[in-house]
């Protein structure tokens, strides 16, 4: 009885358009939409039945109804009438709409998951997807569905979901990396590609380290559009937070908005930022200073003067570290002294840090602070292998007593064999 | 003996010379047993770190030394360890190389976590990341106080 | 002087009447080395058993500082290098005078082999010196081990797969050595009991044996020398002889002091079972020659697996070495055997060249 009461405010809620949310208890029972469409196996009308046992919406109860309208209860084929709220498949416009009902409202998501954002629908109208879509009616663009597949929807944590971090870039690239689907919007397909190579792909799909971006982390997901050129500074910024901070307060920050040039992209590239090394700072090849900055200028100069800074704090702690191994492999206990060549390797990631200030001054303060403590280093190194001369004292001693030994046998011997 | 005495009057240059590669002989057996005896003297007199350091480090650090919400760095062999009295009052120890280059974290009391100042990293008093760029968790080491020896171990 | 001369023949005579001390001081007297031009040779068992004594010495010095397992035996040693006083000092010496003890062995064994020392009646003192030296080898493949370091781990991983090509026995040979499929914590603690309880004992059974069959049966004249017209005369063992040896045995003292001091034993890299074998994986320099051998032969030879022949020809040739004195009966007549001389020459040249080859081809993958 309880449930017909509620079966009959779900169909009521249908009808009234797609307005406001289904009730989950309401599809709980054994849907006649099931019964007759299992019966199509893999089929096309078969395989969504299939697919949805393993949509979140299923673990939550909701039904076939909740989406489609019709009326589950009729064992005929009048449950889809369109008079029963039956509406079949949404058209793609629609979709936005009929996700939303449920989806926009904060009173019907907080039964169950309080957590769960309800802007997705806003957010998509500002995205380039939904004012395509919305505004000038292209079809052929993303909505929902197009990345959260229908019938078979699993949440972000779950590993085999469309949007889960490692899938994202996966499934963004199936529109995005398709040179003919994408030619008449005339912007590059190479995304994905570049993006397999970076760093960032490399941390998360090699180190597992899920916090590394992917696509939605950079353009927004539901709000997906490109990151203006005066503000992708604040988006690496999320993460990189003190290059952001050193970067914005420099000069260059002004100079490049002025030029127009993207901020952190400029000398990091965007889709394809590899690991950042010494080599990218200074004139040299490889250097990305040198594609304004030449020798004489005075930001040349500066680029110059930071990587020899640098590279000077380097060769110090590779001479160090060196001495330290040759000592230790020697079985001379010099930890105290690696333990203080920790302190170099701090400096020497906040210079490089520093030079993110463009500031000379800044990453020389480091880089004195680093060699303040390889030198300590390098000279307890060589105070160590010094213990070497002292096992040589010691050798020299033993082996002096040694042989006054065996020349004081000599003339034993001799003297015996006088004797007899 | 008798001969000794004997020789010994009879031929005195001779008897000088064996006195004295029987001096020679003594002596540098003398010396040899010092210069092997010393070695192993030495050798078996505990030195003082008397434990291995790599699985646990007796800190130089007393426990009331450290005020709560307050925190040191110590050496744990050559690597940087960072003990931390939490507000509550509990000591508790972590690996203060950050995870992410190195760098050695310190503990910001205003903030009551780990933080690595060179790209802005945080990690919660569980060592776990809270934000910015570290990719995993700081190593966690268990603390043991001993009297006023603070005592801290890796996990086995 | 005087008095402690005395006070040195009190003590003497008060022991001598408890434990009979003029047997010992009779064979001292009695034994005698004789002197021809071959009698620089026998220094070299004493040499060879000198640096064992080195060995016990520092060995139980070890002892006292290394563990024995895979989580501590590396961090042990590491220790032992680095804090303990003169633990450098110890493991080296420990480590260079395996290496030499294995050197004088060899060279023992092929002057025996040459002076024909081992013809009747000392082919059981032959034997059981076979067996030792294939001890003191044993002692070098276990204790190399020990230290739980990368090279000696992945060695030691090559060193028993190569065991396990042994027909029939050799994978349980291999598995009952390792305590397990593969070298790891288990293997540790087994090679840790061969090489200070297992082999230690068998070698003070075989090493008492050898020396007693030294003692009781003389030193041998080589046939050629007897064939001359003998020895031009004879040394006193005691003091003649025995200072001699001294002079030999401070040399190698002296030796061991500075190679301990300027090449000290290196440690390296902790060994991590999951790491990929590094480049440059070595035996020992005296297992050189057989892993040489087993690369150059073919994958098959005949229906056999080309391993699996050369580990049973190198066992074939043990068995032959062991039972030299019973196949070369020419030299036991007196009568000269200059094609055992020569065999015994090839063999020396072949593992020279091979073990020369084996280091200066790359190292094994």
């Amino acid at each position: 009885m309880m449930i017909r009461v509620l079966i009959g405010s779900g169909s009521l809620l249908i009808l009234g358009g797609l307005a406001a949310p289904p009730d989950a208890a309401a599809q709980m029972p054994e849907e006649s939409c099931v019964s007759c469409h299992s019966a199509f196996g893999d089929a096309p009308l078969g395989e969504p039945v299939q697919a949805y046992a393993a949509d979140v919406h299923a673990a939550k109860g909701f039904g076939c109804v909740a989406c489609h309208g019709g009326d589950a209860e009729d064992p005929g084929m009048s449950a889809m009438d369109p008079a029963a709220g039956y509406i079949g498949a949404p058209e793609r416009d629609e979709v936005v709409l009929l996700c939303g009902r449920c989806h926009s409202s904060a009173q019907f998501m907080r039964r169950y998951n309080p957590a769960l954002r309800v802007d997705q629908v806003a957010e998509y109208r500002t995205s380039v997807h939904g004012q395509q879509l919305l505004e000038r009616g292209d079809e052929r663009v993303a909505t929902c569905t197009g990345c959260h597949p229908a019938h078979s929807i699993k949440p972000p944590s779950d590993p085999n979901s469309s949007v889960n971090p490692l899938n994202v870039a996966e499934t963004c690239g199936s529109c995005h990396a398709d040179p003919e689907y994408m030619a008449p919007y005339a912007i590059p397909t190479d995304q994905h590609e570049k993006y397999s190579e970076s760093v960032h792909w490399q941390m998360m799909s090699e180190e597992g380290d899920l916090s590394a971006p992917t696509c939605n982390d950079c353009h927004g997901n539901h709000g997906a559009a490109p990151p203006g050129v005066g503000w992708v500074g604040n988006v690496c910024g999320q993460c990189h937070s003190v290059m952001a901070e050193l970067f914005g307060k420099s000069f260059h920050a002004r100079v490049f908005a002025m030029l127009g040039n993207p901020g952190c992209a400029t000398c990091h590239e965007n889709h394809d930022i590899g690991r950042a090394g010494d080599e990218l700072l200074g004139l040299g090849e490889g250097a990305v200073c040198g594609m304004c900055h030449s020798e004489g200028d005075s930001g040349g100069e500066v680029a110059l003067g930071m990587r020899a800074l640098i590279d000077s704090l380097n060769a110090h702690y590779e001479a160090a570290d060196s001495i330290l191994a040759k000592a230790e492999n020697a079985g001379i206990e010099v930890s105290e002294a690696l333990f203080g060549l920790n302190e170099a390797t701090t400096a020497l990631v906040s210079a490089r840090t520093a030079v993110h200030s463009f500031s000379l001054d800044s990453v020389a303060e480091q880089v004195e602070a680093g060699l303040a403590a390889t030198s300590t280093a390098y000279a307890r190194g060589e105070e160590a292998l010094g213990e070497f001369l002292v096992r040589r004292l010691g050798l020299a001693v033993s082996v002096a007593i040694i042989l006054a030994l065996i020349a004081g046998l000599f003339l034993k011997i001799r003297k015996i064999e006088q004797l007899t | 003996m008798e001969r000794d005495a004997v020789s010994e009057r009879a031929a005195g240059p001779r008897q000088s010379r064996r006195g004295f590669v029987n001096w020679l002989l003594g002596t540098s057996v003398g010396g040899l047993l010092l210069a092997v005896l010393y070695p192993v003297t030495r050798y078996l007199i505990p030195p003082e770190t008397a434990e291995s350091t790599a699985a646990t480090v007796t800190l130089s650090i007393r426990p009331e030394d450290v005020a709560p919400n307050s925190a040191q760095i110590f050496r744990f062999g050559n690597q940087p360890g960072i003990l931390v009295r939490t507000p509550a009052g509990e000591l508790r120890a972590f690996s203060a190389s950050c995870t992410h280059l190195s760098c050695i974290v310190q503990y910001r009391d205003d903030l009551g976590r780990l933080w690595c100042a060179c790209h802005n990293g945080h990690f919660d008093l569980n060592g776990r990341v809270v934000q910015g760029p570290p990719p995993s968790p700081l190593e966690t080491f268990v603390v043991n106080v001993r009297g006023d020896q603070i005592v801290v171990s890796r996990d086995a | 002087m005087a008095t402690i001369k005395q006070r040195f023949s009190g003590v003497w005579a008060w022991l001598d009447e408890r434990l009979d001390l003029a047997v010992l001081r009779e064979i001292a007297e009695k034994k005698e080395v004789p002197v021809h031009r071959h009698t620089v040779w026998y220094y070299l068992g004493g040499m060879t058993l000198f640096l064992y004594v080195i060995q016990i010495a520092t060995g139980i010095l070890l002892l006292f500082y290394y563990r024995p397992s895979a989580e501590d035996a590396y961090e042990s040693v590491q220790f032992l290098m680095a804090e303990v006083h003169f633990g450098w000092l110890f493991r080296s010496i420990h480590a260079w005078s395996a290496n030499l003890m294995i050197f004088t062995a060899f060279l023992h064994l092929f002057s025996v082999l040459l002076l024909r020392a081992y013809r009747k009646p000392r082919e059981i003192t032959w034997i059981s010196g076979v067996l030792l030296l294939g001890l003191a080898m044993a002692f070098g493949f276990t204790g190399y081990l020990l230290p739980w370091n990368e090279l000696a781990y992945f060695a030691t991983r090559v060193g028993t797969q190569i065991m396990e090509a042994v027909p029939l026995i050799g994978p349980y040979m291999a598995t009952v050595l390792r305590g397990g499929d593969d070298v790891s914590g288990a293997t540790l603690t087994r090679f840790y009991a061969i090489h200070v309880a297992v082999l230690p004992m068998l070698t003070t059974f075989l090493l008492g044996l050898h020396l007693f069959l030294v003692q009781k049966l003389g030193m041998s004249i080589p046939p050629d020398v007897e064939r001359e017209g003998g020895a031009k005369g004879k040394m006193n063992f005691f003091p003649n002889f025995l200072l001699r040896d001294l002079v030999g045995w401070l040399t190698a003292l002296a030796i061991l002091a500075a190679l301990a001091a300027y090449f000290p034993a290196h440690l390296g890299a902790k060994a991590d079972p999951f790491a990929p074998a590094p480049a440059g994986i070595r035996p020992e320099w005296y297992f050189m020659f057989m892993f040489q051998t087993l690369k150059y032969l073919p994958a098959h030879i005949l229906w056999f697996e080309g391993e699996a022949v050369g580990i049973l020809g190198f066992m074939l040739a043990a068995l032959i070495l062991l039972i030299v004195p019973f196949l070369e009966r020419r030299s036991g007549r007196g009568e000269p055997s200059r094609l055992f001389s020569w065999i015994v020459i090839g063999v020396i040249v072949y593992i020279v060249v091979l073990t020369y080859l084996g280091y200066a081809a790359e190292p094994m993958a």
